[in-house]
């Protein structure tokens, strides 16, 4: 951490209370300048959500303050947060899958051209710029018409976070973007992510999956119930400990799941390992 | 997993190889195109001697056509937006009235009533589009409601300023007739009612609707496929809630498109009341399914998000042509409609087959 210059982003005791409920009690996190990301961890209606629409300008906190690179700032309107360089990418992904490529990188921002005083839409200058920034990320476009529909997940995926890249965010706020990709896929959109944080784009990833978190994160903090229960640098976490906290008082039977992929992520010693705890834990005797 | 993943991309590639051809058949108005051509073989066969080819029967059925095609390209961009408008065949009634009350019976010049017709329209698509976005309810609802208030409005109105449900004797305001010929005393009407090259053209003319359709179709495919706005359109009808989250103005776009059928619907009267000298109040009844169904034979999807304003006017064209052409063929035409029905069913089967197509590869 650099005293010098601000954080990007610091959440301070950011507290979200609707009626009764306690939906995040005094969260603190920061993501620093220069392409650092933090990972938010946490299962079910841990307060994820309500965090992401905290940092997106849809919610107001009830207590605690967000500064933006040292200066505090309190946003009105999901457009305030934009405005500032606040970009979401929601699970939705606000793409429309009947509409092309071209499309859907420039829906509501659509670059013109002028000629004889009308402004028409510059489909040219269009496509060739969402080709170029989809292939910069490793994605081959060969026609920008191609309908979104027809794309993969990890492909629709990296096409809202290029185009959130191209229209000036400093902070990229990813909302479960592997939750619903294959092995493959999600290799496709963390190495984007990576790619976003070496540009100096500050990231904030929100995910349930240690697995994923794990190689692209530089700082984790876990939510539990509206509470934050860790929040540490990688040097100082290592993976077993962040998918321990994660797993602390969960069913195992998802936890099982998420130890399978580890297993085949991470070799013949985690693997014995796993199977030890699996089978200690559950009592089938899970075949592996 | 690993196998899903690999069908998934050995799919991504067999889609790249026809991706040119997929191209031309995605079009949205390539059904219409089609279905025009079987149309036009079929009559050309059936009743290519009976006159209907003829310059006189062209004309009558591309004037019928153009006068639908007005409405059903509004209808077409109004259906991409995502939305309906059923109240387009009252407001064609609706607004013949507001133009021949007053240039019959108030004596206002005839410009005046038309801009008085034009004020209303757009004030009738300002409410569709604002009870829309504020109330969240399906379009197909509020303007159902619409549809009978306008209408009742017509007849109501219409009854207390004349006695009666009809409003004859409008020539007057517009035309000086002598012996040699009739002449425009109206300087707007001319927009509305003239015929064009009717010197070197045997039959009587190019009725002007036929140029207003052609630039109508010809300014909306613009708007749609080089506009922003026309970005916005398809945003609006393929994902309300994705548009906002990027910053289109979802409300705007809506209300500008319920105004625009409903100016549509008010062009479509003008012409028709212009044509015939008089209004009546049960003008333009029905004329919104027509114009929805123009739309669908184009290629709009009913889910909004997928269409073309070209597709529509095919539509438009395939309609009169089968409505004035089962004329030619000898054919009872109590059998119209259940070809008209037939016809709307295959195409939104079709529709629906393209669709699957463009959005699962």
């Amino acid at each position: 951490m650099n005293s010098a210059t601000p954080p990007l982003i610091e959440f301070r005791n950011v507290s979200k209370f609707f009626g009764s409920v306690i939906a995040l009690q005094e969260v603190s996190f920061s993501v620093e300048a220069g392409g650092v990301s933090c990972c938010l961890l946490g299962d079910n209606g841990a307060g994820k959500s309500t965090l992401i629409k905290t940092l997106a300008g849809v919610h107001k906190p009830s207590g605690g303050e967000i500064l933006l690179e040292g200066e505090v700032v309190e946003f009105d309107s999901p457009r305030d947060a934009l405005d500032a360089g606040i970009a979401t990418v929601y699970q939705d992904l606000a793409l429309v899958s009947l509409m092309s490529v071209t499309r859907n990188f420039f829906m509501g921002r659509e670059p013109l051209r002028r000629v004889c005083g009308i402004n028409i839409f510059d489909v040219r200058r269009a496509s060739q710029i969402a080709r170029e920034k989809m292939a910069e990320v490793g994605i081959n476009i060969r026609d920008p018409n191609q309908a979104v529909g027809t794309m993969s997940g990890g492909e629709r995926q990296c096409l809202a976070i290029a185009r959130a890249i191209y229209f000036g965010a400093k902070v990229l706020i990813l909302d479960e973007p592997t939750a619903a990709l294959g092995v493959k896929q999600s290799g496709i959109v963390l190495k984007m992510v990576a790619q976003a944080r070496a540009r100096g784009i500050g990231v904030i990833l929100i995910t349930h999956n240690v697995h994923h978190a794990y190689p692209i994160g530089d700082k984790f903090a876990i939510l539990n119930r509206g509470r934050q229960i860790y929040y540490k640098d990688k040097k100082d976490a290592s993976r077993e400990e962040v998918l321990s906290m994660m797993a602390g008082g969960r069913e195992w039977r998802e936890l099982e799941f998420e130890l399978k992929e580890f297993d085949h992520a991470d070799g013949a010693k985690a693997k014995k390992k796993t199977a030890r705890q699996v089978a200690g834990h559950d009592g089938r005797g899970e075949r592996i | 997993m690993n196998s899903d993943t690999e069908s998934a991309a050995a799919s991504d590639e067999r889609l790249r190889k026809i991706s040119t051809f997929q191209a031309i058949l995605h079009r949205p108005e390539m059904g219409a195109v089609a279905g025009a051509v079987i149309v036009f073989l079929f009559f050309g066969v059936v009743a290519g001697d009976s006159g209907m080819f003829s310059a006189l029967g062209v004309a009558s059925f591309l004037e019928w056509s153009a006068f639908l095609g007005i409405i059903a390209v509004a209808a077409a961009l109004l259906m991409i937006g995502g939305e309906f408008d059923l109240s387009v065949g009252s407001m064609i009634g609706f607004a013949s009235v507001c133009i021949a009350i007053p240039a019959v019976e108030w004596g206002w010049p005839l410009w005046s009533a038309i801009v008085f017709a034009f004020s209303m329209a757009v004030l009738v698509g300002c409410v569709n589009g604002t009870l829309v976005n504020k109330t969240g309810l399906p379009s197909f609802i509020i303007t159902l409601a619409m549809l009978y208030i306008l209408r009742g409005l017509t007849i109501a109105l219409t009854r207390l300023f004349t006695n009666r449900t009809q409003v004859p004797g409008l020539r007057d305001s517009y035309e000086a007739c002598t012996n040699d010929g009739c002449e425009f005393t109206d300087w707007l009407a001319p927009l509305f009612s003239a015929r064009l090259w009717q010197d070197w053209l045997d039959w009587n003319g190019l009725p002007v609707v036929v140029v207003w359709f052609v630039l109508l179709t010809a300014a909306a495919t613009f708007v749609l496929l080089r506009t922003q706005f026309g970005n916005w359109i398809f945003a609006c009808g393929g994902d309300k809630n994705a548009a906002r989250n990027v910053g289109v103005p979802v409300h705007r776009v809506k209300i500008i498109l319920f105004i625009t059928t409903a100016c549509a619907a008010t062009l479509f009267a003008t012409i028709q009341v212009l044509d015939a000298g008089s209004a009546d109040t049960q003008r333009g009844v029905l004329k919104e399914f027509e114009a929805i169904i123009a739309a669908v034979i184009g290629g709009c999807l009913l889910t909004g998000g997928y269409g073309s304003a070209i597709g529509a006017a095919v539509g438009a064209i395939i309609f009169g042509t089968v409505f004035q052409g089962i004329y030619y063929t000898g054919i009872n035409t109590d059998w119209f409609k259940v070809f008209l029905g037939l016809m709307l069913i295959i195409a939104v089967i079709f529709n629906n087959y393209i669709r699957q197509k463009a959005t699962r590869g």
